[in-house]
């Protein structure tokens, strides 16, 4: 019979911390994919649909009867920033909740016993926040094809400006799941504060049209600047410069993972 | 090798309560140890604070050699941890479960296929392996914590109050299978509120009470210290009161049953003998309580009243 050194020595050699970090990282964003696509009807439909609706009663219904802006029709005017709605909201959503649920159910414990990183986990959710983004983003698209045509003047600027949105939203609902006490307060910012932003941020107008007063309060709200880099990539037209909503971007993600990471490191809310 | 060691180890929480009040522990790399004291002792917090849930006030803490504060990483992926509490998505399903916290380690997928086979049809939940977890049993769902903590192949495996709620015929399969797993290599650290359990399984134990350990010491060496041990006798023919059986104290329960006193150092034929010279027939004999309860209870006493 062997003993327990002898034993011992035949158990594989320790995983390196790389090995440990990557496989990690893939594991809980497979998980959020699943999640995503296991509630699909939650997590997919509903933007399609809403967008749906949107295109119906902005686009064909009253947009038939608003005229060109900026030299473009209704409906492709609003085309980008709905898509960029859809991408906001579902990044936002999907962090939140789910690791909001993790928190009250209590298995977000598995991760924190685990060897791996604050940086990985903040990480992986933010990439499934980034994939059902995405996602819906692309169904969003798809859904506005039905009503118009979609020119893209700029690809790589409607691939980067989705990107970057779609993760700066998901680390902020990564930082809102990480301070609510309940399901409550996961809702609150949504309704409260991104819904409104959202709308007064371009997405159904331009702010040439506004008052000055008004164009000027809308240049603090930084969804103007996502919206309409997102919209310069299909159209090639913008109120504000694309390079600054870039810049806006990288600081809000920079400043936004930098307090995800330290927050999860001393778990306000988590450990005790 | 120590698998735990501790040092000085203080945790106040934030509502004032001194839940650690400096606690040195060492288990040896391969035991079998039993962590045991009565509730709000301080065994979860000591366990929180060594897989990283609850954050120490002080002191130190290290897992085979790797120090908590320094190499967590590198401490964490030595240990796995059965906590008390139900802690998995109750929506996903056991196979799922077991594979993503396999992967939380850097266990590849497909290895954690493999393993999550193995320890799910020892754990006889193979056949619920794609059920959502919320309709398993409670028995199933403890089984299952313990097949999850076992997917990395921990060196350490901490198992807090693992069996409760689990009836005897499953908790005694567990205890196979963990006897196994420590014969394996992998040394276990159990809290419990079954004694008997802690009797049965444990080499070594630690009696942490008031955020103190109170005893540390062999199982056997701590079984020894108890002087006497009572005996409930089930009496073939009732009795009307309680016999003679010097030097034994004896109490009359009830007129088929009595209990006998018998220090550690008396044999049991003697006192057989005496019952017989008087005739008196025992068709059964148990011990009153579990020896490790007695004294268990006693400790825990002596330190209420210190």
């Amino acid at each position: 019979m062997s003993t327990v050194l002898e034993r011992y020595a035949e158990r594989p050699q320790p995983l390196s911390m790389a090995q440990i970090r990557r496989v990690g990282f893939q594991t809980i964003v497979i998980r959020e994919f699943n999640r995503i696509v296991r509630i699909w009807s939650q997590t997919i439909l509903p933007s399609g649909v809403t967008a749906t609706l949107y295109f119906l009663i902005f686009g064909a219904v009253i947009g038939s009867r608003i005229g060109t802006t900026d030299g473009i029709g209704y409906m492709l005017y609003i085309a980008p920033g709905l898509i960029m709605q859809a991408v906001i909201l579902n990044s936002y959503n999907n962090v939140v909740s789910s690791f909001f649920g993790a928190k009250f159910g209590k298995h977000i414990e598995e991760l924190l016993v685990s060897p791996l990183p604050s940086w990985i986990i903040v990480s992986g959710y933010v990439t499934g926040g980034l994939v059902r983004g995405i996602m819906v983003g692309v169904l969003v698209s798809a859904v506005t094809l039905f009503f118009t045509h979609l020119p893209m003047a700029h690809p790589v600027i409607v691939v980067a400006a989705a990107a970057l949105t779609s993760v700066t939203f998901a680390l902020g609902g990564f930082l809102n799941a990480m301070f609510a006490k309940n399901f409550d307060q996961i809702s609150i910012i949504p309704t409260f504060l991104l819904t409104p932003l959202i709308y007064l941020g371009g997405v159904f107008y331009s702010i040439s049209q506004l008052p000055g007063w008004a164009r000027h309060l809308s240049l603090i709200d930084p969804i103007l600047y996502m919206v309409n880099a997102f919209r310069f990539g299909f159209l090639g037209l913008s109120d504000v410069p694309v390079a600054e909503a870039f810049i806006i971007m990288a600081v809000a993600i920079t400043g936004l993972f930098t307090a995800a990471v330290l927050l999860l490191d001393r778990s306000s809310g988590i450990r005790e | 090798m120590n698998a735990l060691s501790v040092r000085g180890l203080t945790k106040t929480y934030h509502n004032g309560v001194q839940a650690l009040k400096g606690i040195d522990l060492a288990v040896e790399e391969g035991d079998f140890f039993a962590l045991l004291g009565p509730n709000g002792a301080g065994k979860t917090t000591l366990i929180g604070i060594v897989t990283s849930l609850v954050r120490k006030s002080g002191g130190e803490a290290s897992i085979f050699g790797y120090d908590i504060d320094r190499q967590l990483e590198a401490a964490k992926s030595c240990i796995g941890v059965v906590p008390q509490e139900i802690n998995f998505n109750m929506f996903e399903s056991p196979l799922t479960i077991v594979v993503n916290q396999a992967g939380f380690y850097g266990i590849p997928r497909r290895v954690a296929r493999e393993r999550a086979e193995k320890y799910l049809r020892q754990l006889q939940l193979w056949d619920r392996r794609n059920h959502a977890s919320r309709g398993l049993s409670g028995g199933m769902k403890r089984r299952l914590m313990i097949a999850r903590a076992l997917m990395h192949e921990p060196r350490l495996l901490i198992l807090d109050e693992p069996t409760a709620g689990v009836d005897i015929e499953i908790r005694r399969s567990m205890w196979d299978f963990l006897r196994e797993i420590n014969q394996r290599g992998t040394t276990i650290i159990l809290t419990t509120h079954y004694l008997e359990e802690a009797e049965t399984l444990c080499r070594n134990i630690a009696i942490i009470d008031g955020g103190r350990i109170i005893e540390r010491d062999r199982m056997s060496n701590l079984l020894r210290r108890l002087h006497t041990e009572t005996f409930v006798l089930t009496l073939g023919k009732p009795l009307t009161e309680a016999p003679q059986l010097q030097p034994y104290p004896v109490k009359f329960i009830d007129e088929i049953t009595l209990e006998v006193e018998v220090s550690t150092e008396e044999n049991l034929n003697d006192l057989f003998a005496r019952l017989s010279a008087l005739g008196i027939e025992v068709l059964s004999l148990r011990n009153k309580v579990n020896r490790l309860e007695e004294i268990f209870m006693r400790l825990v006493e002596k330190g209420a009243a210190a």
